[in-house]
């Protein structure tokens, strides 16, 4: 029994080369990011959905090389926590804003509208 | 089964033992723990995120992102908190070398990019709501005070929290316990990177895309 | 002297006492059973014990016992405010006005809504998980024993709050889910919305620990063998209920929270100038509401599933299918939240979405009914009390799903919407469900933990009051739903005919009284008896899990050796195979009794109550000083104690000597 106690934790491993790995490539997505969009290199529709791609790419290269998600031995349990929040938060911020935009667009009098649009704002 | 045929086999363990190293299963059980705790926190943070992108088009008379944002500042904050994010990394594997200097150099570097950052973060704020462009302006301000507010609460929290640690190593030294708290502080370390790589971008950059 | 009155004590002055009768009354009847129980504990000098034994104790057992109770003092209170509330319907007609100013009505039926969900239904959900699931899964404990008791106590200052209310200050008087603009400063402007933010605020924590704690629990201190497929249905319900609280409940905190900014710093996500969003609330609170829901009813089911197949002497018919229901449950809750509000304004696309995905939901749920019924076909079942509130649950619940199926369309939602069809639909599924399925779980689960069983012949004549007092509560009001008489009506004409039903109303109102002073007899009868109701052997039911394979009451160390699991109803299995080799014990290390969780408790009380009055230098002093409290419990080197093996061996044959005599 004692030496069952007192093997070595099963911690997800880190090593130095992933931490230099994901470092490196999140500065680079960082800043290519902040530069396409300073100098707004393509059209912002275009730039909108450039930079959510250099976000999602880089969340997921801090998922694998800084928070080691994928090191888990089985069963991966957090890796199915994980999952499950993802398809929460995506149910939830997906669901908010049709809800959102299709209330809105049900419930504001066109003359709310017109005012709205004076004001350079809206719903 | 008759009772008095049951056997009874007695094992002895030293509590000074047990005290010397904590069991494998309490790293376990705490890691995963604080895990399934940090997911509960993406909720809260995409939910705020869900109230933003609701809010962000109703700025009432007031500034919308494009005229508030400053992106050089918020360059310089987001390298400032992903090295940081970096070298808390390098604390945890520093652990090994066992040797106090070199970790509590490795967090008071953490903890000098991570202030550096909150700095920052104040002083925006600060100005902001110095020139008129507070919370009670419209719901956009709200949104935004509010939720880039939340991940610098969580920021100060971190700050606390290295400081504990650092007077945990220097005073009880490379224990499994110690392991175990500098394994989740560095989790919910990384983990407010992430979510500020939302925060850059869906605040910040797109706010800049929108006139 | 006012600016320093104004810093010292916020918002609060001599005019938060209440002036009405009614609100008066209660406080200070509250009060004098306060005093009336710490003169009791004084003179029969109880309170060392009850602090070293119950208030600091770590013991998942003896933390549920505490749930419970507090829970139940709760159903009490909510039960009060509901016959007020029926009391007021039945007389408030035509000329009459009643014996309730509007403002108080609306407090109350605010309260008794807040009370029952958070209070006494939550409360008795995680004082059944405390009491069973480590058991249940040949756990020695929670996977955070401190923790655990700190959820306990977040949970009682949640709740302290919402009874200070009636003293100082008033309550929320914008309903149970307190919808902006109303619950916004401008439209009210008293403290009791922040009461209601702040003691949900501080249980919606507790709860949140609590289900971290019970989902790493489950998943992380099985008993070796168990896997997840071996696992006890009531287990599989808890670990998809923890997994509904993780995800729902930070919505929720999230939702207070920006509410309160609203109120207090001048923000605007809800009011209805300055580019805020009502609408936004509405979908954020269900997006926390709906789950929380299936949140209360799944443990209820998990309890069933062992009852059923307990008392019926078989397996559970379609395992595999139950726990597919359990997950698909888990998943569909969180997308059915717009049918609370799709008369506010959604387009067709929309509403058909989320009531298509409403009516799927009932698909798992009917899949379940089924399953039990099959359990039972071709058993020999027993008709024990647990049993009874089963067969009630049955039906009321089936009902109950049914009407939830007719307002899960938008065209007759559009009709029903706020209507009382809709209260009537949902205490149908909140009595009928849950709370006829946490019934059922304790008379179940009493033996374990107290060690005699409930007597039989007055928990049926409960049940049978409870059922009958039920519909004639609740079916007059589906009827009045039907003929348009809304929810919160506190007054009438007389020509819409509609007394006759609210007297009925009221009347099954008495006759639940009645149901609930009789479970009360039945306690004290047992208590008196217990020694001939004593459990001797551990199981008295022929149990098939694990918690019938200790003793009764539970010893505090749960199980001298940890059980190996090999198959699914494992005790069934084993408990007529002779073992002759002997138990191995191994001294046990058990975490200590722990002042800091009470402390925690009461300095949330205090910051939520600097919250509600603004009295912002408390608030600061009394982070601080939970903060202090944390580290300083996290400092605490030897949060453990051995249990030496002798003593383990000791109070297990004390019981084996009482197995065999």
């Amino acid at each position: 029994m004692k030496t069952k106690i007192y093997q070595t934790p099963s911690h997800p491993d880190a090593n130095l080369k992933q931490y230099i790995l994901g470092y490196t490539v999140s500065v680079l997505f960082t800043l290519s990011a902040f530069f396409l969009v300073k100098n707004t290199v393509f059209t912002r529709n275009v730039l909108e959905y450039v930079v959510a791609s250099l976000a999602i790419s880089q969340f997921i290269i801090q998922i694998v090389f800084f928070l080691h998600l994928f090191n888990e031995r089985n069963p991966r349990f957090r890796l199915l926590v994980f999952l499950l929040m993802l398809a929460i938060v995506l149910i939830l911020v997906v669901g908010s804003l049709w809800i959102m935009a299709n209330l809105n667009h049900n419930m504001t009098l066109p003359s709310q509208i017109r005012y709205m649009n004076n004001q350079g704002g809206g719903f | 089964m008759t009772a008095t045929s049951q056997q009874f086999e007695i094992e002895h363990v030293s509590l000074a033992d047990l005290r010397k190293e904590e069991s494998p299963s309490i790293f376990e059980n705490v890691s995963f723990g604080f895990f399934v705790y940090l997911m509960t926190d993406l909720v809260l943070f995409a939910s705020l995120f869900a109230v933003y992108a609701v809010l962000h088009k109703n700025i009432a008379n007031g500034p919308s992102g494009y005229n508030i944002f400053n992106l050089n500042t918020v360059l310089a904050e987001t390298l400032l908190l992903l090295t940081s994010s970096f070298t808390c990394g390098l604390t945890l594997l520093s652990l090994r070398t066992k040797k106090k200097i070199t970790v509590l150099t490795n967090l008071a570097v953490t903890f000098l990019l991570g202030l550096g950052f909150l700095l920052i973060e104040i002083n925006e704020f600060h100005h902001l709501v110095s020139i008129g462009d507070s919370w009670r302006v419209s719901g956009f301000l709200s949104s935004f005070f509010t939720l880039v507010g939340t991940h610098g609460l969580h920021i100060t929290i971190g700050l606390i929290w290295m400081i504990y640690l650092a007077f945990r190593l220097y005073k009880t030294g490379f224990s499994r316990a110690n392991l175990r708290r500098f394994t989740i502080f560095t989790l919910f370390w990384h983990f407010l990177d992430v979510i500020w790589i939302f925060i850059f971008t869906v605040v910040y950059l797109m706010g800049m895309l929108k006139l | 002297m006012l600016y320093f009155a104004s810093f010292f004590l916020g918002k609060l002055n001599r005019h938060a006492i209440p002036t009405d009768m009614v609100t008066l009354g209660a406080a200070v009847s509250i009060v004098l059973g306060l005093i009336f129980g710490a003169i009791l504990i004084t003179y029969f000098h109880k309170w060392k014990y009850l602090w070293k034994e119950w208030l600091t104790s770590v013991d998942h057992k003896k933390i549920g016992i505490m749930y419970i109770i507090v829970a139940v003092l709760m159903l009490i209170r909510g039960g009060v405010d509901a016959l007020m509330l029926r009391g007021q319907q039945a007389t408030s007609v035509g000329v009459h006005h009643g014996y309730l100013s509007s403002s108080t009505f609306a407090q109350v039926f605010s309260a008794h809504g807040t009370i029952m969900i958070f209070f006494a239904a939550m409360g008795l959900m995680f004082g059944i998980i405390n009491l069973v699931l480590p058991l249940q899964i040949g756990s020695r404990d929670v996977a955070f024993p401190f923790m655990n008791l700190t959820s306990f106590w977040l949970f009682v200052a949640g709740m302290v709050l919402v009874n200070v209310s009636l003293g100082i200050g008033d309550f929320s008087a914008a309903g149970w889910l307190a919808y902006p603009p109303l619950s916004e400063l401008r439209y009210s402007p008293t403290v009791g919305v922040d009461y209601w933010i702040w003691s949900l605020e501080i249980a919606g924590i507790g709860s949140l620990l609590s289900g971290v704690n019970f989902f790493t629990t489950i998943l992380k201190t099985r008993a070796p063998g168990m896997s997840l497929t071996k696992m006890p249905m009531f287990a599989w319900s808890v670990l998809c209920t923890t997994s509904l609280i993780i995800f729902a409940f930070p919505i929720l905190t999230v939702t207070l929270t920006l509410l309160y900014l609203d109120r207090t710093m001048g923000m605007h996500f809800f009011t209805a100038a300055a580019g805020g969003n009502m609408m936004m609330y509405v979908n954020l609170i269900w997006a926390w509401g709906h789950p929380e829901v299936y949140i209360l009813i799944l443990p209820a089911f998990g309890i069933f599933s062992e009852i059923v197949a307990t008392f019926s002497h078989k397996r559970l018919f379609g395992y595999r299918t139950m726990v597919g229901a359990l997950v698909s449950i888990t998943v569909l809750s969180f997308t059915v939240w717009l049918h609370h509000f799709f008369t506010m304004g959604a387009g067709a696309d929309v509403n058909g979405f989320f009531g298509i995905m409403t009516m799927v939901i009932a698909i798992p749920t009917g899949v379940k009914i089924f399953n039990w019924l099959f359990t039972m076909y071709k058993g020999r079942i027993k008709f024990s009390q647990s049993m009874l509130w089963f067969f009630g649950f049955v039906g009321l619940f089936t009902v109950g799903g049914v009407a939830g199926v007719i307002l899960a369309m938008p065209p007759a939602d559009f009709q029903l919407h706020n209507s009382l069809f809709l209260v009537a639909h949902f205490h149908t599924m909140i009595v009928g469900g849950v709370l006829f399925g946490y019934f059922a779980g304790l008379s179940y689960w009493f033996p374990k933990i107290f060690g005699y069983k409930l007597n039989e012949k007055l928990g049926r004549i409960s049940f049978y009051l409870w059922f009958s007092g039920f519909l004639l509560a609740f079916v007059p009001l589906y009827i009045l739903g039907l003929l348009g008489a809304t929810r919160r009506i506190d007054h009438y004409s007389a020509s819409l005919g509609w007394q006759p039903l609210f007297i009925i109303a009221g009347l099954g109102v008495l006759v639940i009284a009645s149901g609930v002073f009789m479970m009360i007899i039945q306690h004290l009868v047992s208590f008196i008896n217990r020694d001939k109701l004593k459990d001797k052997t551990g199981d008295p039911w022929n149990g098939k899990t694990l918690e019938w394979s200790v003793s009764s009451p539970a010893p505090f160390y749960n199980f001298a050796s940890i059980p190996v699991v090999h198959s699914r109803d494992f005790y069934w299995d084993i408990k007529n195979i002779i073992k002759h080799e002997p138990k191995e014990i191994t001294d046990v290390l058990m975490p200590k009794n722990s002042n800091h969780a009470p402390i925690i408790g009461f300095i949330s009380i205090l910051f939520g109550f600097s919250m509600v009055w603004h009295i912002w230098w408390l608030s600061l002093v009394s982070l601080l000083l939970i903060i202090i409290v944390i580290f300083n419990r996290f400092n605490d080197e030897n949060p453990n104690y051995l249990l030496r093996a002798e003593e383990i061996i000791e109070i297990e044959q004390s019981h084996l000597r009482l197995k065999e005599s």
